[in-house]
């Protein structure tokens, strides 16, 4: 009799294990093996078939790929987890008993677990390295910022700061900064390297609070912390041998004490390179690669794709003019800006900053009184002494340049004046049904206007005000409403309306033209397209109406923000016409 | 010696300042009435306190000792005089003695209740001062001069000249050989490094602990193959990126109005059903904008998903909802079909259930509930004939046979054979003569033939309206329909269980019984248009007999819940049923015998199916009052499958009691259809 076939022993619910068969077989504790899982980058998987990959249960376990977990089983990570344990609980039981003599031992010798050919494993290669840079830099950015707190050892702190720093120097000497955007969680920074496009977030001033236990759990993150910072530090050292620069980064001259110096400063960075004001040091002179620039524009030629190569030489010659966008041009910061980002997205592009002394002791190049000085960037609402040969602007200048790759008229930006909205660059890459600010469609098509209130006041001139009374006003806006309805509702034309273009064409002996009900019309197809939904396949008629109501909602959405935009607008009119009404009485009076 | 000790305890703790000075008063006055309890008591105890003030020994009044006094809460007396009595605790009064006392007695105040002998005390002013003193952080000495001039009883002063006038031994300024030889020994070991520094140790466990990076990866792309590495590696997706909304300044309608507020806060519990997760918010100026409370949550939680979410390949879909429509020729290539209502044919009086149509076109032939049967010219929509026939009329059917001006009617149980005498005279006078001559009945009708139905005469009033031949059913009659000759044709009746189906031959005046054996309950029998088959519709399948070899050639499975009415193409390889559970159901009877093609048309049942005999339209009508009219091209070449493209939708009967329409025909030769309906109309569309 041949042997009977079990359940579950091949096929999917052979594949999969679940977490607590996972520690069982690795003989880990949960703590231990989320460690694991994370540093050596393991993670659940959604199976095609939950109950039998469950082997026949019902609800929802954690289940890993069987395959994961084996290849766990022989990392020799485990068996440092497990020394490490043994080697603590001697520690404690030496404190427990009171021997100074072991514990100053044992807590010299705790074991390092090194994980830098986890690195390695996960990231084959450093464009897969790159890929996975998000992540680690806005955890990086996070961790930098945190005060000495217990759960979070003091040097991972400090090695976060430094690694973050050289990444943004290395961001600076290579140009490679493309989009910027102050968003009210942070200031997202979006550079391109080896075409990737890495995008993360600096967190505003003080982001650390408190946080409740049950919700944060400090000892999880900083293991993602812990790893992150690895991988960071190898790509800072691939990125700047690819630049030529030293790494550790070294800025101007140096002696061979300061480097010793340096190298002992425990992951510390030295106030000079924080300041991210100084051009690092070369080991050797760079030599033009024009080759490697073109390399991309001669595939696309070569496959006589003639417009994509066309496409990628003008998105090209963009870029090349957008690293060079502020050359040229010398910036003071106001002690009230955010240094950092600000210093990072100027130097990006070539401008020259610097600051007051007393915001930052080092790496101010040259004081406020510099004469040569051409933008000065101030967050207040007026400055007290002001120089005639510079430009005073507000920050948001900076980052609106970067994000339309060009210089900006400075002023919308000055000093004191209510800023234009700062608009997120990253939609473009959304998806294409969605709501288009005037602001944005104004940035590609210049014939656009963005403020139509500002425009009809400009119509109305202080003379022409007193003229317009109340009641010649609202037609107006009644006209308005009308045109927008005929561009909703598809020019739909009442039977009244049509007689009464008959009555004004009779006249005309040129003939008049064929009217078409367009609402009948409409109703005929709205029917027609019903009939067509009604022959969809079976399999494919939920997957349809889901679609379609998807785009129904947001169609209602796009609507809803156009008629709030509407609202906006016609309330700051009023507002300002009330206003100059005012000002006028005002006057008159005197 | 008690004033003395009053001094030197000065400063010690208040309780002790508390049993000092209960000596005070104990001395001077002897009729305390602490005392006087005591002596209550024992008459011995003066004498015991005067032997006391000799004694050197701590000055404890009780006989217990500096114990715990709790160990006394129990008893009613603490510890015992020298004769073995019990020391009875004084009295204490209750709450209310104890407010009488503070109220009566101007020292309470000042009263404390000694914890070791369980007496009342009266603190004096001196004791009151210094406690107050000790409670004000000053100095309890209120005598001791806090400010007064420093003598300083040790010069600090270095003086020229020493004290004491010998010379300093010689081991004081030569250095020791024994020291010398340790720091000999400390240098050596330093210069050999085995030795640290506590400075060189601290940097030697930073370093140790400082990260060293090195060139990890050799290029760019370029990976190793050995190395191994998870299986099937899913990438985190990236988290979305910011859109307009989340700017420090957004333009200003993405900023939320009130009704927007109010619905995020009423979704307090339930965060994941908004649309954002945060709040737009517009500041003036960059130095407004506040870090952002859930920053590191945020982060957090993209950690968790990062190696607790499960992760899985999803295909995205990069179509758009028009690309799962199935791409069909527009209804305008596809003219001539019926579009707009042109004609109502009223004049019933209750819901008409059948239509028919003359073989040539011109008159339309009706049954309703009103007993009757009308005859319509279509063309002007006029009465030509109402033909009562007493009883509820389910179906009626014009003769096929061009040659023949007769109908078949059915009326409750009975079906009848009427001349309705409209149209050409000749044919007219011909049907009557054939049918006024019954054929010599040559075979002997059976017995169960005749208790089923019996072929009887028309009453003269009846001849009078047309009624030719009558036939007596047992059972109520359902539908009747036409061979395409018109010699036979059939009848159900769908409570007959197996004597449910029956043929008539006009020619011969006999009725036949084609089936031996109940099938299930028959719905709708209907004859092959060019071959000798029989397609008899049970409630769920559809069987086709075999008339001259009498077998089953074919089973079609509907998969439908319960069928209503069929119809076939005129070619016969195509049949149309429609359902009372929505469905219209196409079978290509060359192809399978599934259905080719299920159409949901329909919002409720379908009440009846027609084809065209000409054109490639079929309709069909339904209880939601449509009459929807589609496109079924069927193809000479085998190899191509039919053509099926819904057209229109003709929605123009009234709603009566849920009933919409009841039955379809299309016109012989034109592309018109009708239909009947229950608000008692019959229509007409062109």
């Amino acid at each position: 009799m041949p042997m009977q076939k079990k359940k579950f022993q091949s096929g999917e619910g052979a594949r999969y294990v679940t977490r607590r068969a996972a520690l069982n077989k690795l003989q880990l504790s949960l703590k231990d093996f989320r460690t694991l899982c994370i540093i050596k980058g393991i993670y659940p998987r959604e199976p095609a078939h939950r109950r039998r990959a469950q082997k026949g249960k019902s609800g929802i376990q954690i289940l890993y790929l069987k395959k994961d977990i084996l290849f766990l089983l022989h990392e020799p990570m485990i068996w440092k987890l497990r020394d490490l344990q043994v080697h603590l609980n001697r520690l404690r039981r030496a404190k427990g008993m009171n021997q100074k003599d072991l514990i100053k031992r044992y807590a010299n010798t705790v074991p390092r677990i090194t994980i830098d050919h986890i690195v390695k494993e996960r990231y084959p290669t450093f464009i897969d390295a790159l890929r996975d840079m998000d992540d680690a830099l806005t955890i990086c950015c996070l961790f930098a910022t945190f005060p000495k707190l217990k759960s979070i050892p003091t040097h991972l702190i400090a090695l976060c700061r430094r690694l973050t720093i050289e990444f943004m120097h290395v961001c600076i000497a290579a140009r490679a900064l493309r989009k910027v955007f102050i968003s009210i969680k942070g200031i997202y920074f979006q550079v391109e390297i080896k075409g990737q496009a890495i995008t993360w977030v600096i967190p505003h001033n003080y982001p650390h609070e408190p946080q409740k236990k049950q919700e944060v759990d400090f000892y999880t993150m900083s293991t993602f912390a812990d790893f992150y910072s690895t991988a960071l530090g190898f790509v800072n050292f691939r990125l700047y041998h690819n630049l030529n620069l030293y790494y550790p980064p070294r800025l101007g001259s140096y002696t061979a004490e300061a480097i010793e110096d340096e190298m002992l400063e425990e992951n510390e960075t030295s106030d000079r390179v924080a300041a991210l004001n100084l051009p690092l040091l070369k080991t050797a002179e760079d030599v033009e690669d024009p080759a490697e620039a073109e390399l991309n524009l001669d595939t696309f030629a070569a496959d006589g794709n003639e417009e994509k190569a066309e496409e990628a030489r003008k998105e090209y010659e963009k870029v090349r003019k957008l690293k060079n966008l502020f050359e040229g041009l010398k910036i003071f910061l106001n002690r009230e800006v955010p240094r950092e980002p600000l210093v990072f997205a100027l130097r990006c592009f070539g401008a020259k900053v610097s600051w007051d002394v007393t915001t930052f002791p080092e790496g101010a190049t040259f004081p406020e009184t510099d004469e040569t000085i051409t933008h000065q960037i101030v967050d207040r609402p007026d400055l007290e002494k002001k120089f005639i040969s510079r430009y005073y602007i507000q920050p948001q200048w900076v980052f609106d340049c970067v994000n339309a790759r060009e210089l900006l008229p400075v002023e919308k930006y000055f000093i004191g004046t209510p800023l234009p909205p700062h608009l997120s660059p990253f939609t473009v890459e959304y998806r294409t049904q969605r709501y288009v600010p005037p602001e944005e469609k104004a940035l590609t098509d210049p014939s656009v206007i963005v403020n139509r209130d500002q425009e009809l006041l400009d119509e109305i001139s202080d003379n022409e005000i007193e003229d317009i009374k109340d009641g010649e006003n609202e037609p107006e806006d009644e006209n308005m409403e009308t045109d927008d309805d005929i561009d909703e509702f598809g020019d739909e034309i009442t039977e009244e309306q049509l007689a009464e273009i008959k009555r004004k064409k009779m006249k005309v002996e040129t003939g008049t033209p064929e009217i078409v009900n367009k609402g009948k019309l409409r109703r005929e197809n709205h029917q027609m397209q019903l009939l067509k939904e009604k022959m969809i396949q079976k399999k494919y008629r939920s997957l349809y109406k889901s679609m379609k109501s998807g785009k129904i909602q947001r169609q209602k959405e796009i609507k809803l923000l156009k008629y709030k935009r509407r609202i906006h607008e016609r309330t700051s009119i009023e507002k300002k016409r009330a206003e100059i009404k005012a000002r006028r009485a005002q006057a008159a009076v005197a | 010696m008690d004033d003395e000790n009053i001094s030197d305890d000065q400063s010690t703790e208040i309780m002790d300042v508390a049993n000092t000075s209960d000596n005070q008063p104990t001395e001077k006055m002897d009729s305390t009435t602490v005392n006087e309890q005591m002596t209550v008591n024992n008459k011995d105890y003066k004498e015991y306190e005067d032997e006391m003030d000799t004694s050197d020994e701590e000055d404890i009044r009780n006989t217990v000792g500096n114990i715990p006094m709790n160990w006394y809460d129990e008893y009613s007396h603490i510890g015992y005089d020298w004769d073995g009595a019990k020391i009875v605790k004084p009295e204490r009064g209750d709450q209310l003695d104890n407010f009488m006392e503070k109220m009566e007695n101007p020292d309470f105040w000042r009263t404390v209740r000694d914890l070791q002998t369980g007496q009342d005390v009266v603190l004096s002013d001196k004791d009151v001062e210094l406690i107050q003193r000790i409670e004000s952080s000053k100095i309890p000495d209120s005598t001791y001069e806090e400010y007064g001039p420093w003598i300083e009883w040790f010069t600090s002063e270095v003086m020229d000249m020493p004290i004491r006038n010998g010379a300093d031994h010689k081991r004081s300024f030569i250095a020791s050989r024994s020291e010398a030889s340790r720091v000999e020994r400390y240098a050596r070991l330093i210069r050999a490094g085995l030795l640290k520094t506590r400075e060189q140790k601290r940097r030697e466990r930073e370093k140790k602990r400082q990260r060293s990076f090195f060139m990890m990866w050799s290029t760019d792309d370029a990976e190793d193959e050995n190395m191994r590495r998870i299986t099937d590696h899913i990438p985190a997706p990236k988290r979305n990126l910011p859109s307009h909304a989340e700017s420090y300044n957004p333009p200003p309608e993405f900023l939320f109005n009130d009704r927007e507020m109010r619905i995020w806060n009423k979704q307090e519990e339930t965060p994941w059903k908004r649309k954002l997760h945060y709040v737009p918010q517009k500041y003036d100026s960059l130095r407004q904008v506040p870090a952002y409370p859930k920053f590191i949550k945020e982060r957090f939680t993209r950690c968790l998903d990062l190696y607790l979410c499960p992760r899985a390949r999803k295909m995205r879909l990069t179509i758009e909802p028009e690309d799962l429509l199935p791409k069909l020729p527009s209804p305008k290539d596809l003219q001539p079909f019926p579009t707009i209502q042109s004609l109502v044919y009223n004049g019933h009086t209750d819901m008409v259930r059948c239509i028919s149509i003359d073989p040539l076109g011109q008159y339309l032939l009706s049954g309703s509930d009103d007993m009757t049967v009308k005859i319509w010219e279509i063309s002007t929509a006029r009465c030509m004939k109402t033909i009562p026939v007493g009883g509820i009329v389910r179906g009626v059917e014009w003769n096929p046979n061009k040659a023949l001006s007769m109908i078949a009617v059915i009326a409750d149980r009975k079906l009848l054979i009427i001349n309705p005498g409209i149209g050409d005279h000749l044919v007219v006078s011909k049907t009557d003569s054939i049918l006024s001559t019954p054929p010599i009945q040559t075979s002997i009708v059976s017995d169960k033939i005749k208790a089923i139905v019996q072929w009887d005469d028309p009453t003269t009033e009846e001849y009078e309206n047309g009624i030719r031949i009558v036939l007596n059913h047992f059972k109520e009659l359902k539908q009747v329909t036409w061979h395409g000759r018109g010699d036979y044709c059939a009848t159900v009746m769908p409570d007959g269980a197996n004597r449910s189906v029956l043929i008539h031959q006009m020619s011969t005046r006999r009725s036949q019984l084609p089936f031996a054996k109940s099938k299930g309950l028959v719905q709708s029998v209907l004859f092959h248009p060019i071959r000798p088959f029989l397609f008899v519709a049970t409630q769920k399948n559809i069987r086709i007999y075999d008339l001259v070899k009498q077998e089953l050639f074919k089973k079609l499975m509907s998969y439908a819940k319960w069928i209503s009415s069929m119809a076939i193409h005129p070619g016969g390889d195509n049949l149309i049923v429609g359902t009372y559970d929505r469905k219209m159901l196409w079978f290509d009877l060359d192809l399978s015998t599934k259905p080719y093609k299920t159409l949901r048309l329909h919002s409720t049942a379908i009440r009846s199916v027609a084809f065209h005999k000409r054109y490639p339209l079929f309709a069909s009508g339904s209880d939601d009052r449509a009459l929807i009219v589609s496109h079924g091209m069927v193809y000479n070449d085998l190899l191509q499958n039919p053509l099926v493209v819904p057209l229109k939708m003709l929605k123009e009967h009234e709603d009566l009691a849920d009933f919409g329409i009841f039955g379809v025909t299309f016109h012989p030769t034109e592309p018109w259809v009708f239909s009947c309906g229950a608000d008692k109309t019959i229509r007409l569309f062109t």
